[in-house]
């Protein structure tokens, strides 16, 4: 009986061992050496597969080769990094700019050879985003920011700093026309990428930055004086201060109460449009405006690149296709038409922004943007920050929650 | 007649595996699992073929769904513990190198611009550049670059023909495309992409006699206990790998003020949330199956579906709408009860809203698993307890609990260890806040798991093999709870049996 037992046990172990030896193997899906496989796997967010598609088919048409769009609807980054390291990954990957850091230290894709002509043709910014180590690590294709969207019923002039936006809001909420003084989106757990342009006119920063101007996160200053005198212009704004920022109105709601009109202002991305659009309110678009007397209200830049995977299988292939067939005009301009976000090229920009007029207004509130910083060490400020805003919001001491955001950051950058 | 059926299906399983499985083994070489795999098969097979160890042909299934879903996790969990896994120590040391070289490939200024076309002379791959400007064409291969006489090209730098040489489809040779650099006075010329090709230097280049990587002026020396190549002021390179850091990941979860410093804390808030969570969906889920098994009550199957609602719903979607229902200023829960309170902002409500979700989302369940067991209890045992003279209370309580207990204890048990661990709740509807404001590191309604979350992914990247560490002592919490309470309920049915 008890032999029984172990026999049962040993096979089904054995079997398991068998399989798992077989999964865990990488060989099986490499070509044979001297023939090449002739195919292109580009992996993307649903948003973009269906605009790729043709081009992918010409391309493919074109080079005599078969490409496959793959659409990974959740945390693309996440299942790239680990599908190359299994060796299941594809040959390019469509994603945003900072992720650069994180596919770099994990060896997830190549840099990406430019001519001198072709990178002139890029918006200087987009260039500078898709920049990390010194190499171009990415075809930048489109980019965004967010601005300020305001009801022109409510509010027929743009206001100029933050002060007259709040006095704007306020008067119009006393009097009854709105519920809220401005949908900027905190959240219960703060957010850091939308009130960036508001903490960069007040003062404060992120990180230092190193001599060739990039962010140095050897010098994290979240905490530094002038930041928390940053989060004390926000404490003013918040909750015990005018009422401006509240936590209560997060990602689920900003847009939704801009676009019933009971919110006079908005600070979004282009992603707000069609919403904004659908509720019939009429708008207009500008930059975020500063603090009367403050630094510039800089919003952070983001841009979507094609990426060649490091362990593409046909990555001579893939350079083809991110170097020298999606840095063309015209297959930034149709993938504009199919996704309208601000194209990266100069050329496909000055193509469309005829007939989008909201394209130019979010441009121009871009203009002075600063690209998100792409190094890995940015995903320890997200929720630190995030905290310490939402506790200032709430009316709690600026110095003590940017020096627990401080504490915090260093601690998960110690690893 | 089913026991055929049955055999013959869990023999077509092992060979559909064996199928699956052996090929890319052999083509790998992995004797060793191949010789596994075919033992453990063959022994499958005389299992099911003999007539005898009839006990053995049912416990094998089980046994191997128990290993693979429950055993190899928690062993891979265990041994990557042991390793710096995570982001920027995900691959090999030779990969990181590769990257390293990779990203040191700096174009040659002033350099010419090659239009680049693919071919092959005699079997060898060969790269046919046209210089841009003089328009001359070179054939490169691994011994240097060469003249061509008589080519014919494109417009655009494309070598329609040439003579000796076969021009080669697009895609095809890849690897070799990739790896052919040709040699020059001041580089190599690598292709980028299918149409061109440049002329590079690397600048840092790995040394084996040194163990590490030079290049720019500057060495960076390999470290095999952090998984980096480091320079002498202690900055290292992006790129790492893997190594086995020994038992550091537990003994930084031990010692390391972050850490530890609010694991007691979290712990004893993870208790209360995960009890109380059971409790209160038990007892509502009890009630209401109580009151629908008493035979003077009507319509109880609209009843019944209606209770069921809430589970038969996505408990994602369920668990934001609660989150939005909570807001303070535009939550329906304020609004209905005309309050102004910060639902999630104060640490007292924000767990109380925390289990009444919780309760909403859990209580069909026990409801469920509450009218199964109520039905296999004889009404005779309630029916005499009442004739004894006992009340409706005494007898539920003297008669019917115990015995409901002695089939739903396993289950309470279980639900206990899945609240434990209730990651979802607490992101989707929470995450963790609020938080304290001199405190980022954890929040109020933070469990354990949401905690070593936080920790292990949000901070630094990827921190898995802390992750696993971690993940190794909320096991072991959550097993040794289970196993006491295992054990009382033994003895509960010693005492009722």
């Amino acid at each position: 009986m008890r032999a029984i037992r172990v026999l049962g046990v040993t096979a089904a172990l054995g079997m398991l061992l068998g399989a798992a030896a077989c999964g865990g193997d990488p060989a099986p899906s490499t070509p044979a050496k001297d023939k090449g496989n002739g195919k292109l796997e580009i992996w993307a967010d649903p948003k973009r597969t269906a605009a790729l598609k043709p081009f992918a088919d010409q391309f493919g048409k074109e080079n005599g080769v078969t490409v496959e769009i793959k659409e990974i609807a959740e945390n693309l980054q996440q299942v790239f990094v680990t599908g190359s390291q299994q060796g299941s990954g594809p040959d390019i990957v469509i994603g945003a700019h900072d992720w650069i850091g994180n596919l770099v230290q994990n060896s997830a894709i190549d840099p990406v050879n430019l001519t001198a002509a072709q990178k002139s043709s890029f918006e200087a910014a987009a260039l500078k985003a898709v920049t990390f180590n010194g190499q171009v690590y990415g075809a930048p294709y489109a980019m965004e920011n967010i601005a300020l969207f305001r009801n022109t019923e409510l509010v027929p002039t743009a206001p100029a700093t933050i002060e007259d936006l709040v006095k704007a809001g306020t008067d119009l909420k006393t009097a009854g026309k709105v519920s809220e003084i401005m949908c900027l989106q905190v959240g219960a757990a703060g957010d850091a990428y939308h009130i960036y342009p508001i903490f960069a006119s007040a003062g404060g920063s992120l990180f230092g930055t190193t001599a060739s101007g990039d962010p140095d996160p050897k010098n994290v200053t979240v905490g530094s004086a002038d930041s928390v005198k940053a989060f004390t212009k926000l404490k003013e704004l918040g909750e015990k201060g005018s009422g401006a920022l509240k936590t209560s109105i997060g990602n689920e709601n900003s847009i939704s109460t801009f676009a019933s009109k009971k919110c006079p202002f908005l600070i979004s991305g282009p992603w707000a449009t069609k919403d904004v659009k659908t509720g019939g309110v009429k708008y207009d678009i500008s930059a975020v405006p500063g603090f009367a007397g403050g630094k510039k209200a800089t919003p952070f830049l983001g841009v979507q690149a094609f990426y060649v995977a490091s362990k593409a299988k046909s990555k001579a292939l893939a350079q083809e296709f991110v170097a020298n067939y999606v840095t063309n005009k015209d297959v930034a301009k149709a993938l504009y038409d199919a996704d309208p976000r601000p194209p990266a090229l100069t050329a496909a920009i000055d193509a469309v922004k005829g007939a989008d007029p909201d394209l130019v207004k979010f441009l121009a509130a871009g203009k002075d943007g600063f690209p998100m910083p792409a190094i890995p060490e940015m995903s320890a400020i997200w929720g630190p920050f995030g905290n310490a805003e939402v506790a200032v919001v709430k009316g709690e001491d600026a110095a003590t929650a940017a020096a627990a955001a401080q504490t915090a950051i260093l601690a998960a950058l110690k690893k | 007649m089913s026991f055929l059926l049955s055999r013959v299906a869990t023999l077509s399983i092992t060979a559909a595996i064996l199928l699956y499985a052996v090929p890319p083994l052999l083509k790998a070489e992995a004797w060793v699992a191949l010789a596994i795999l075919c033992a453990a098969a063959a022994g499958i097979c005389y299992l099911y073929l003999s007539k005898r160890h009839v006990p053995a042909k049912y416990l094998v299934p089980g046994t191997v769904f128990l290993i693979v879903f429950q055993l190899v996790p928690l062993l891979y969990t265990f041994s990557i513990a042991f390793t710096n896994y995570g982001d920027g120590h995900r691959g090999s040391k030779e990969e990181a190198v590769a990257a390293i070289e990779r990203e040191s490939l700096k174009e040659i200024p002033g350099s010419p611009d090659y239009a680049l076309t693919i071919a092959a002379k005699g079997g060898d791959l060969v790269f046919l550049l046209v210089d841009r400007e003089t328009k001359a064409v070179q054939a490169g291969t691994a011994d240097g670059l060469s003249n061509v006489e008589g080519a014919e090209v494109s417009l655009t730098g494309k070598i329609l023909s040439a003579p000796g040489y076969e021009i080669l489809p697009a895609g095809d040779r890849d690897a070799e495309v990739q790896a052919l650099a040709v040699p020059t006075a001041r580089g190599a010329i690598k292709s980028s992409g299918l149409s061109r090709a440049i002329e590079f230097e690397k600048t840092r280049a790995y040394a084996a006699d040194c163990d590490c990587v030079r290049g720019e002026g500057k060495e960076w020396k390999a470290s095999s206990e952090t998984g980096y190549f480091v320079d002498a002021q202690g900055n290292n390179l992006l790129q790492g790998w893997q190594v086995n850091v020994g038992w550091s990941n537990f003994a930084r979860a031990l010692t390391d003020p972050n850490v530890n410093g609010h694991f007691f804390n979290v712990l004893i808030w993870n208790f209360v949330f995960s009890i109380a969570s059971v409790f209160v969906t038990f007892v509502l889920g009890l009630s209401c199956a109580l009151a629908l098994h008493s035979p003077r009550m009507k319509g109880t199957k609209i009843y019944r579906a209606l209770l069921v609602l809430p589970y038969a719903m996505p408990a994602f979607a369920l668990m934001l709408v609660w989150r939005d229902m909570f807001n303070k200023d535009f939550g329906l829960i304020n609004r209905v009860l005309g309050l102004d309170h910060d639902w999630m902002g104060t640490p007292a409500s924000a767990r109380l809203a925390l289990i009444l979700v919780n309760l909403w989302l859990g209580y069909p369940y026990m409801f469920l698993v509450a009218t199964g067991a109520l039905q296999a209890i004889p009404r005779e045992l309630t029916e005499a307890s009442g004739i004894d003279g006992a009340s409706a209370w005494q007898s539920f309580r003297r008669v019917t609990l115990p015995l409901l207990l002695v089939a739903l204890t396993p289950l309470l048990i279980s639900s206990f260890a899945f609240n434990f661990n209730n990651f979802n709740l607490i992101r989707f509807v929470t995450n963790g806040g609020p938080y304290a404001v001199d405190n980022n590191l954890v929040g109020k309604t933070d469990l354990l798991i949401t905690y070593t979350y936080r920790l292990a992914f949000e901070g630094s990247g990827g921190l898995l093999g802390f992750a696993a560490a971690l993940s190794t002592f909320i096991f072991i919490i959550v097993a040794v709870t289970s196993a006491i309470a295992f054990r009382r309920t033994r003895a509960q049915e010693e005492v009722y049996s």
